[in-house]
């Protein structure tokens, strides 16, 4: 039968997983993922099936690199996603967040804008380093997502999005985050987006601060391009301000609500 | 009209711009959706509310 084996095409005559383990003189250290999941018992194989063995000894070659890494995607989204194209405006907690899950899962095309620089107090919720003191948040960020998912195209502006750039910035792309901080800002951008940019989805953010419950943020569709992530209440203000874990939750929305879009799935 | 999933019955004609002030939006900070349309903020005092809008208002509140 003919089968994927680490993202090429196998004809073989084993009939098992397990069979064509040994064949392969697979060692015992080898985590197998078949069709996106990963398998520690022998089960017959089928034709056509998505197979990877990946050996924990050692790095695999860059021929085989960017298969291998592909193999937890659920057969036929991964090529999808490759083609999805996705803005992120805002590289503070819940953009940095954002783009590195974005990259994760192999979105093939992002941009990153941000006007900032990272500084000692964006440590407490955002995705940077101590050694990413000083840089541009755009530059760190890119640096990251070179070494999480180096098969992805990123493109980076540094600047402050404003009704006057919004649409050289963005036409070209299917969906953008929102992830301001900023409340006039966040509403210029979904203003100018959905009016000028036909097309465009917008997944936005809207209250996320302090330790409240977790379950109180929702991704609701609000209007018929915009979906928005949050508990709609809990704004940062003094007294109340933004923490890791709520920042995260609602990031983790927005890269789920993006994820969805570029399956076609509108529905939030 | 139906404004934000709720039946709204207006006694007098008003704006959309009208309706927002009273309801203490703060304009900077919302989005409009009417009837399907994102309704641009230059069109707010010269758009009046019908009885069979579906109108959705968005207001931000900061933190990201």
């Amino acid at each position: 039968m003919e089968i994927q084996l680490n993202g090429k095409t196998l004809h073989t005559q084993c009939k098992t997983l397990f069979q064509l383990k040994h064949n392969q003189n697979c060692s015992e250290n080898t985590v197998i993922i078949l069709n996106g999941f990963q398998i520690s018992s022998d089960m017959p194989l089928h034709e056509n099936d998505q197979l990877f063995f990946i050996s924990k000894d050692h790095m695999p070659s860059e021929e085989y690199l960017e298969d291998m890494m592909a193999a937890r995607h659920t057969p036929g989204v991964h090529s999808k996603l490759k083609q999805g194209k996705v803005a992120i405006a805002g590289l503070g907690g819940l953009g940095s967040a954002i783009a590195i899950m974005l990259a994760r899962i192999g979105v093939g095309q992002l941009l990153l804008v941000d006007f900032d620089t990272v500084e000692p107090s964006n440590l407490n919720r955002q995705s940077y380093y101590l050694s990413h003191l000083g840089m541009k948040k755009v530059d760190a960020m890119k640096h990251q997502l070179a070494n999480i998912n180096p098969f992805i195209q990123v493109e980076t502006v540094y600047t402050k999005v404003s009704s006057e750039n919004v649409c050289p910035l963005f036409k070209e792309y299917d969906v953008i985050c929102e992830a301001f901080d900023d409340p006039k800002a966040k509403a210029m951008l979904v203003n100018t987006a959905l009016e000028k940019l036909t097309d465009i989805k917008i997944v936005a953010s809207s209250g996320m601060a302090g330790y409240f419950s977790s379950n109180a943020i929702i991704t609701t569709r609000k209007f018929s391009r915009l979906f928005l992530c949050g508990d709609m209440q809990n704004e940062s203000k003094q007294g109340s301000g933004l923490m890791a874990p709520r920042v995260q939750i609602c990031a983790g929305h927005q890269a789920n609500m993006t994820l969805r879009l570029l399956l076609g799935i509108t529905e939030a | 009209m139906i404004i934000n999933g709720e039946t709204v019955t207006l006694t007098t004609t008003c704006s959309l711009g009208q309706f927002v002030d009273k309801r203490k939006y703060r304009r900077d900070r919302i989005a409009v959706e009417l009837n399907g349309q994102i309704l641009s903020k230059d069109n707010y005092d010269s758009t009046t509310l019908r009885d069979d809008d579906i109108i959705e208002i968005v207001q931000f509140i900061g933190g990201g």
